[in-house]
């Protein structure tokens, strides 16, 4: 083939001005700073992290530390770090105790949402895409399990089996393995008739190579999404385990379980709930608020519209897209 | 690939002693079943010879699609038979499957929606060779060779790293072209390839694809419901409605000389710029809209949109009507029972 | 501008300007648009995508998206800015003065609800009818655009339509309140050509009845020759040439406009390039200076880079912004 330029070309004209502008995508922290509800997400998330990853090597024993005393302290600024937040009733301190089931909500939540992510995508992302038989075997078996209410199944399995960390973790993440499958199913689904996938099978594209190329980064906000909301209802299961007694084991704390003890105390000592339900809504707040600016920053079509003033964003269908450069 | 020569000639046949690149014959393929059937397509025949442009019209649901399907091999017929070079691509499996699919690509109508917006410029030219690694086999030659595409459909070196948003859609569609000719392919399926373009830049576009046909000697079947583009384009036209090919000729005896009722409504409908012609020619408004393909009419499908109508078509399917081109090339065939004798003959 | 005649306009534009926010900071996408249209008479925006014709029309309902701002000029209908209008104020006038017709009938219309009560549903913010008069006066629009068994189709839901028949019912919607004028926004590009010709037909028929001021916005060239009367050509956010359609497009006094008509493939030779505009419309971002057609213009000297022409008369009733336009009526 030659390399001789076709006359006519209307790229040719290209205003020199903003290629040199556009180059690259913009750099993704400087979009977060411009978003202020993403950026101080982005900073709780990651202090939730670090907390949990290394509150315990600070505390040391004082999460588990009695003193009947101090017992149902209120939170106050006079009983030093540990009293900040005041006291349950065996007088441990609630904020050691909240840096302590820190690490344990994580390493419960996190693993069991990552698998149940992983497992129902990589399923529902193959049977949306290949249709037929392969889809209606996957549904069923999500149907099967979403049947079965998942704090049963865990009940019994639990008290079956011992009630240990990764045993919950397996549990809760088979329950919302279906959740996954569907969304994502439905994400195939729809774009597997999409000309560029149709585009990709005129080269020959093997379907596993279209999946990985052209499915799953377009189907992969929506899912994380999804997985944000998720995290949320797993620390809620793992909690109410934790409250029936199959769940996280005391002398261990989690949020929810936190939660959970500190119930009959509500009316007299609310700290001892709350705080921990707070950091429950907070942690998943600031996930779902992060989750939805991904969405929009791994989109280069959209990209653009995080430098708009927030109140400005919401592109409604009265400006046909090509209208917007 | 073989050479086999398929010699089931229909009637006007090209004189050429090539066999044609592509041959359909007879294809059907429906959808769905039981009261649910739709006849997407219903008997098509087609042929093409190398470097040549067949122009496909008709209205939605007249079957294009699923025949541009048909001839990606996206979509296997339930009867008839496809042959590129005599060779049956449906027959073939792996690696020849593989092969022959670099031979026939694809421009798609919606230069928005077939690129995948999270992919650049050069990524998307150079996706076909993820699966055919053998084409271009460094990447030194590859970057090369994505300079080359692109300088190709007049683009810009600058322009392989750029997202599909920031292009415009004639720009885009350059880059849907550079796609298909990557693989080298024998025939490009055009499907609707200008109709979301502007009319300056689908002049571009339509600029670049004659272009690239009298360099590279690659074949269109160029699809399209705008008949002046199909005029200026194709070599042959096939007028479809309802999964059938109701008429077929060479584009001048076609456009000059419609036989069927429903090609010359077509060309009276679309709006044309001369007054002088728009004066001139009566304009034929057909009743209503294309029948639904789940139920297709009785006898002639197009009787009930049809001026010329008689009890016969209801119960008799149309013959197919034989004319000797006036130039030369293909026949002009047409099936009706009633066809138009000449243009005086409906205006 | 082509007031020549003694009745007032039913629509005036006058130096509409709106500006839009982008990626790469604001651009403005309409710069002092105007035209006006009479009763009975129709006025075609044409332009390419992105020529700001759409964003022009949707100021003058006031549908702009958020991100789009009008920052100047006048929209007058029955003697009133409906830019100054408050937001109550201008929904008053949309229907019984104003009502636009959308390309896309199937997203135009509300999925869930029976097409008789969404067309009915004019009356009865209007004018205050009862659910059952209004549902009277929608079967009987809708008999009016040539709807089948009105009485029944009133039940069913947009999607129960086919393409022709929901333009159709948008049709109907949008002149249910005999408005002075209507604003199709490239009606029938959706359509197949032999139902885009019965729905201009339509439209035609409606216009002379209820000798309604139609705004045509479209870019198709074929359909500006066959349908309307005046036309306005649009580029880059601006009006390049005006006048009557028998006219402008039989003598172009902008290159653009010539441009657009030669590059119509109706009468070119196979085999022979077709006469194409060369490059793409400017981004907006990055309008020229000088005039806007400059990257792309044959005729383009100095004095275009420097200084932007303004619209200025080359006929009776017709204007072109070129410094060259004459050169253009020579040949």
């Amino acid at each position: 083939m030659t390399t001789e330029e076709l006359p006519a070309a209307d790229g040719r004209e290209d205003s020199p001005q903003t290629a040199p502008a556009r180059k690259g995508p913009p750099r993704w922290w400087l979009l977060l700073g411009r978003d202020r509800p993403a950026a101080v997400a982005a900073v709780v998330l990651s202090l939730v992290v670090l907390v949990a990853l290394f509150g315990r090597l600070f505390i040391g024993d004082h999460a588990q530390r009695q003193n009947l005393d101090a017992s149902l302290r209120a939170p106050s600024l006079g009983d030093g770090f540990y009293g900040l937040l005041g006291t349950d009733v065996l007088g441990r301190s609630v904020l050691a105790r909240l840096i302590d089931a820190a690490a344990t909500t994580l390493s419960v939540a996190v693993p069991a949402v990552l698998c149940s992510l992983v497992i129902g995508s990589a399923i529902g992302l193959w049977a949306g895409y290949h249709g037929g038989r392969r889809e209606s075997v996957a549904m069923r078996v999500a149907d099967i399990i979403l049947s079965f209410p998942s704090l049963l199944i865990a009940v019994v399995v639990l008290y079956v089996f011992s009630p240990s960390a990764l045993n919950i973790v397996l549990i809760l993440a088979v329950a919302r393995i279906p959740v996954y499958l569907r969304t994502s199913r439905a994400e195939a689904a729809e774009l597997r008739s999409r000309l560029f996938v149709d585009a990709a099978r005129t080269f020959g594209t093997p379907s596993r190579h279209i999946i990985q190329r052209h499915i799953l980064p377009i189907a992969l906000p929506t899912l994380l999404t999804v997985a944000t909301l998720d995290f949320c209802f797993v620390m809620l299961t793992e909690s109410s385990l934790s409250f029936l007694g199959i769940g996280i084991q005391p002398p261990d704390v989690s949020w929810g379980l936190m939660v959970a003890q500190g119930r009959q105390y509500l009316q007299t000592a609310w700290w001892i709930t709350v705080l921990p339900g707070l950091a429950i809504v907070l942690t998943t707040v600031s996930a779902t608020v992060l989750a939805a600016w991904a969405r929009i920053a791994t989109d280069p079509a959209q990209r653009w519209r995080l430098t708009l003033p927030r109140k400005r964003r919401g592109a409604s269908a009265a400006v046909p897209p090509e209208m917007i450069p | 690939m073989t050479e086999s020569r398929t010699t089931t000639a229909a009637p006007g046949a090209p004189a050429g002693e090539n066999p044609p690149l592509l041959e359909v014959s007879g294809v059907t393929k429906s959808f769905g079943g039981g009261r649910r059937r739709l006849t997407a397509l219903d008997g098509v025949d087609v042929r093409l010879g190398r470097g040549e442009t067949l122009g496909l019209v008709g209205e939605s649901g007249c079957g294009k699609s699923t025949l541009a399907r048909v001839l990606l091999g996206l979509e296997r017929p339930d009867a008839g038979t496809v042959r590129y070079d005599g060779v049956d691509p449906f027959a073939l499996r792996g690696k020849e499957l593989l092969n022959w699919r670099r031979r026939v690509q694809m421009v798609f109508q919606d230069p928005f929606a077939s690129l995948n917006a999270r992919m650049s410029a050069a990524d998307l030219i150079s996706e076909p060779w993820r699966t055919h690694p053998d084409v271009v086999p460094d990447a030194k030659a590859r970057e090369k060779r994505i300079r080359e595409l692109l300088s190709l459909v007049g683009l810009r070196d600058g322009d392989a790293h750029r997202y599909p948003n920031e292009f415009s859609g004639g720009q885009r569609q350059r880059i849907g072209i550079a796609r298909a000719l990557a693989l080298d392919p024998d025939l490009i399926v055009c499907d609707e390839p200008v109709s979301a373009l502007d009319l300056s830049v689908q002049a571009q576009v339509l600029n670049v694809l004659s272009e690239l046909q009298s360099r590279l000697g690659v074949a269109y079947v160029f699809i399209s419901h705008d008949l002046s583009v199909v005029r200026y384009i194709a070599d042959r036209v096939t007028v479809m409605y309802l999964g059938k090919v109701i008429e077929h000729g060479e584009t001048e005896d076609v456009f000059d000389r419609p036989q069927h009722p429903y090609t010359a409504a077509l060309m009276s409908a679309a709006p044309v710029l001369d007054a002088s012609r728009a004066a001139h020619d009566q304009e034929i408004q057909l009743k209503g809209e294309i029948p639904s393909p789940f139920d297709i009419p009785s006898g002639c499908r197009f009787r009930t949109r049809c001026w010329r109508a008689q009890d016969t078509c209801a119960t008799e399917a149309p013959p197919l009507v034989v004319r000797p081109s006036e130039g030369a090339g293909d026949d002009h065939t047409a099936l009706c029972h009633f066809p138009l004798e000449a243009r005086s003959a409906w205006a | 501008m082509t007031t020549t005649s003694a009745t007032d306009p039913a629509l005036d534009v006058e130096g509409l300007c709106v500006d839009l926010s982008t990626a790469s900071g604001t651009v403005r996408a309409v710069d002092g648009v105007s035209f006006s249209v009479r009763r009975g008479r129709t006025l075609a925006l044409l332009g390419e995508s992105g020529c700001g014709k759409s964003m022009t029309a949707l100021s003058v309902v006031g549908l702009l998206d958020p991100a789009a701002e009008v920052t100047g000029g006048a929209v007058r209908v029955r003697g009133e800015d409906t830019l100054r209008l408050s937001a109550a104020e201008r929904r008053k006038l949309a229907g019984p003065v104003l009502s636009i017709v959308f390309q896309d009938a199937l997203t135009a219309l509300n999925p869930v609800q029976p097409v008789g009560r969404q067309i009915g549903e004019p009356f009865r913010i209007h004018r205050g009818l009862s659910r059952r008069e209004a549902r009277e006066k929608a079967i009987e629009l809708m008999t009016r655009v040539g709807i089948p068994e009105p009485r029944q189709r009133a039940k069913s839901y947009p999607h129960q339509f086919s393409g022709g028949m929901r333009q159709r019912l948008l049709i109907a919607m949008a002149v249910a309140l005999d408005p002075d004028v209507l604003i199709a926004d490239e009606p029938t590009t959706a359509l197949d050509v032999t139902v885009q010709a019965q729905i201009m037909r339509l439209l035609r028929d409606l216009q002379d009845e209820r000798d309604m001021a139609v705004v045509l916005i479209t870019h198709d060239l074929a359909v500006v020759a066959q349908r309307a009367d005046d036309v306005a050509v649009m580029y880059a956010g601006t009006v390049v040439e005006q006048g009557t359609v028998r006219e402008v497009f039989s003598a172009p006094r902008h290159p653009y406009t010539r441009g657009l008509l030669d590059s119509v493939p109706e009468d070119a030779e196979r085999g022979q390039p077709l006469p194409a505009v060369p490059g793409s419309p400017p981004e907006l971002s990055a309008v020229p200076s000088g005039c806007v057609f400059q990257a792309r213009c044959p005729l383009v000297r100095e004095r275009c880079v420097s200084e932007r022409p303004v619209l200025r008369a080359t006929g009776d009733a017709r204007s072109a912004a070129c410094h060259f336009s004459e050169e253009l009526a020579r040949d």
